[in-house]
């Protein structure tokens, strides 16, 4: 989240710098959207509750949203919002809440101790490449990124959208059919380990006993990541030829 | 310019590409016009494999809950054959060059190239499913869930070589993967199935994000997805900083190098093709490799054909790296799937051989070589899941031991694959081989055709130790006075059973023994050479029937010239 939090208000100010221009509205949302993204991203280093460090990523991303919105790209504050702060620090709460919201984890204390400066290494080290990068101006092939079908004049949303389903329709469709292998695969590696064989489920038919409810079979997909190793660990030694 | 010349046909010139091109991209713009070109014959092949799939699903979860044996892997094998079907008729269609500039949203390439790799995935999706149905009954695995990741395999595969750009390619490429990675982890009782799949996952989806990230560079180098507007851009531009170029190839080659398993991009193959189960590893072997290479033709020969001189001293690296490793670790294997997997890392650098040529010779020559390695690939394969028995038990070189004993037919045809594999004349194996190194003699590389025919020369010694186990009688041979015997004192004794053997031919085997088992260290070869038992190994008929496909087309290509003529006439054209 860092170098994402970071470029935007450099960039901002990149371009305050060049144009001259300081229009009070913009920079009215400019403060507001950096320091959401500031505050957030310090509660998320310095806060001791992980349910609390999450909550503050999703101050940090509604604030770089707020940025995009002011830059004019709309959807990607969209996507910002739905996807970061939607879904992914939602899954971030299901890992902390799986493995104990009770537990505190202080960085300073025990083994991650001695990563902290290099975590402030590291930090202060992308805050100077982004400056360096923002100074100068032929680092790729010459040609901005900004030629594609989204620059020019008009809303990124419309133009977005009628480039997908026109000319990238394929591919859009084709995800939707991703998505429908990776389902069918979770559901083979899943059902496998808990649901009966083949031979049991034949015996089943024939008794006429009722078959386990899809939902039965589906309420242990959590429990599938932990199942896995354990099974690899429990079953024989794996490979007894010869490793390179 | 030149990687046009005598391929394009007369309908399919530069200027009838710009037109087309224009006219998507001004449907892209103009507003409240949503209507794109949308040809269901140029993804017909993808379509019916995943038409395929969903029938499989719908099906399964409608029919009344009992076993359908045979009837998943028949109706896979169908889709796989109209499959193929379809590939004849696209090729046919080309005659007539109009047929070029079919297309959906330009996103997909209706050529010669396409239409060969659709036939080649047709043939491993019926093939595959063929020599999967008595292994997955044998194994108590049998349902439609394979068969359905199978077939999202061969659409995600048929698409991958069809891409025109790498939005299409890399979501091809997920499809693909996610299908392989699940049929590795498949085997749910064998504990090495899921360490397999979970290795592979991991590696995969890093591999993935690698490819994805030199997508990206590229579309940030030069502003477009899609390999006609990144060769366009590349020829119209000096590129003088070209780092970002630069950077986005390399990750580009790296991330398609993983799944056909160059090195040094190969550590995950070894674990995975001995984890997984037999008969999907000889479908994987063929089409992840065909599809990533199709993919890596594709992106390179198109796209970036006038960075050339920059990518070929990469290519060539790989190629040479996976000849000689992939031949020389293969020596050392004392696990049958082990070995097989460093034997397809070896041929995957005879295919970058034909590749870095850069030339119509060169990926004829690698098409050829995808083409033929599939039928050997998926008949060794067959093989090695009949001879490992119930559970995968043995999977070391000892289990093919005394195969010729065991069923004669079985070991002729083990024999006849294991050859082409070795590159022995008269069979397809050979005359990729040739086809590729003579590719790049006609670019004057000689220190490269020298790496490829040594790399073949040792790698033909790992299948003929093979071939020659099988030939050694699977009862313990009498020990000759002064020779220690490479078997350790605590094999079970194995009855001779049928006629004592002469002593002459005895005497013949315990040579054939000791040439069969040199190079393998002293406890290798005690673990690796205990004889399965002697009892006749029956085959069933669908992989008999596969087996017996993929002998003949190998020997059939190596002594004719149909398939040869249909490979020279590939041509990498531009039919947006």
């Amino acid at each position: 989240m860092t170098p994402l939090a970071a470029s935007a208000p450099l960039a901002k100010l990149a371009l305050l710098a060049t144009s001259g221009v300081a229009n009070a509205s913009d920079w009215a949302v400019y403060g507001v959207g950096t320091a959401l993204a500031v505050a957030g991203a310090l509660g998320v280093v310095s806060l001791r509750n992980p349910v609390h460090c999450a909550l503050s990523l999703v101050t940090t991303l509604f604030g770089v949203a707020l940025l995009f919105i002011d830059e004019g790209a709309d959807f990607l504050a969209a996507v910002q919002v739905i996807v970061y702060a939607g879904a992914i620090v939602i899954l971030f709460l299901f890992v902390i809440m799986l493995l104990g919201v009770d537990r505190k984890e202080a960085v300073t204390q025990g083994k991650l101790r001695s990563l902290v400066p290099l975590g402030i290494a590291v930090g202060i080290g992308i805050v100077v490449e982004l400056l360096v990068l923002s100074r100068s101006s032929h680092w790729a092939t010459g040609q901005k990124a900004t030629s594609g079908a989204l620059s020019g004049p008009g809303e990124n949303v419309q133009k977005l959208g009628q480039t997908i389903f026109t000319r990238y329709l394929l591919p859009f469709e084709v995800t939707s059919a991703l998505l429908v292998v990776a389902v069918v695969a979770a559901v083979v590696l899943v059902r496998r380990s808990s649901g009966p064989g083949p031979a049991q489920r034949q015996a089943a038919a024939r008794q006429g006993l009722p078959q386990p409810a899809p939902s039965a079979q589906a309420s242990a997909v959590p429990s599938a990541p932990a199942a896995a190793p354990a099974e690899v660990l429990a079953g024989a030694p794996a490979a007894e030829g010869e490793r390179p | 310019m030149t990687i046009f010349a005598g391929t394009a046909g007369p309908g399919c010139t530069i200027s009838n590409l710009v037109t087309s091109e224009a006219k998507v991209s001004g449907l892209c713009t103009a507003k409240g016009s949503l209507s794109i070109p949308v040809e269901y014959r140029s993804i017909a092949p993808v379509l019916i494999l995943g038409v395929a799939a969903l029938v499989l699903l719908v099906l399964s979860a409608t029919l009344p809950k009992r076993r359908y044996p045979g009837l998943w892997a028949g109706l896979t094998a169908l889709a796989g054959i109209a499959t193929t079907v379809d590939g004849i008729v696209q090729w046919a269609n080309l005659d007539n060059p109009a047929n070029t500039a079919l297309t959906v949203g330009g996103q997909v390439l209706y050529d010669h190239f396409s239409a060969f790799f659709a036939i080649l995935f047709g043939c491993a999706t019926t093939l595959g499913a063929a020599i999967s149905d008595s292994y997955l009954s044998r194994e108590a695995l049998d349902g439609p869930e394979p068969y359905v990741l199978m077939l999202a395999c061969s659409a995600g595969a048929v698409l991958m070589a069809e891409a025109a750009g790498l939005i299409t390619l890399f979501l091809g490429l997920e499809v693909l993967s996610i299908s392989l990675y699940t049929m590795t982890a498949y085997h749910r009782r064998r504990a090495a199935s899921g360490e397999a799949g979970l290795k592979y996952f991991i590696l995969g989806s890093f591999s993935s994000a690698v490819f994805i990230y030199g997508a990206a560079l590229v579309y940030g180098a030069t502003g477009s997805t899609q390999y006609f507007e990144i060769f366009q851009f590349l020829t119209g531009t000096v590129v003088v900083h070209d780092g970002v170029l630069l950077a986005g190839m390399a990750l580009l080659v790296a991330g398609l190098g993983f799944k056909v398993a160059a090195v040094p991009f190969h550590f995950w193959a070894p674990d995975v093709y001995q984890g997984a189960p037999t008969p999907f590893v000889g479908y994987m072997a063929a089409v992840a490799k065909a599809a990533g290479f199709a993919g890596l033709l594709r992106a390179l020969m198109l796209a970036l054909p006038t960075q050339v001189s920059s990518w070929r001293p990469a290519i060539w690296v790989l190629a040479v790296a996976s000849v000689l490793v992939g031949s020389v670790m293969a020596l050392v294997q004392a696990d049958l799937k082990r070995l097989l997997a460093y034997s397809s890392i070896s041929q995957a650098g005879y295919v970058l051989i034909g590749l870095q040529a850069g030339t119509q010779a060169g990926w004829s020559a690698a098409s050829f070589y995808l083409f033929t390695y599939l039928f050997m690939v998926v008949g060794t394969f067959a093989v090695v899941g009949l001879t490992q028995g119930r559970g995968e038990v043995r999977n070391d070189l000892g289990s093919i031991r005394g195969l010729g004993q065991r069923n004669p037919w079985l070991a002729g045809g083990m024999l006849v694959l294991l050859l082409a594999q070795a590159g022995v004349p008269l069979t397809s194996g050979f005359l990729g081989k040739w086809l590729v190194i003579s590719a790049v003699i006609g670019k004057g590389q000689y220190e490269l055709a020298l790496i490829g025919m040594v790399g073949a020369a040792i790698a033909a010694f790992a299948y003929l130790r093979v071939a020659l186990l099988m030939y050694v009688p699977a009862a313990p041979t009498p020990a000759r006075p002064g020779q220690p015997r490479g078997e350790g004192g605590g094999e079970p004794a194995v009855a001779p059973t049928g006629p004592g053997a002469p002593s002459g031919l005895a005497e013949v085997a315990g040579d054939l023994e000791a040439l069969a088992t040199a190079g393998l260290g002293a406890t290798a070869t005690a673990v690796a050479l205990r004889a399965p038992s002697t009892a006749r190994l029956r085959v069933p008929r669908a992989t008999a029937a596969a087996i017996a496909v993929c002998v003949a087309f190998t020997v059939f290509a190596g002594v004719s010239t149909p398939v040869l003529s249909l490979a020279h006439s590939i041509g990498l054209t531009w039919s947006l």
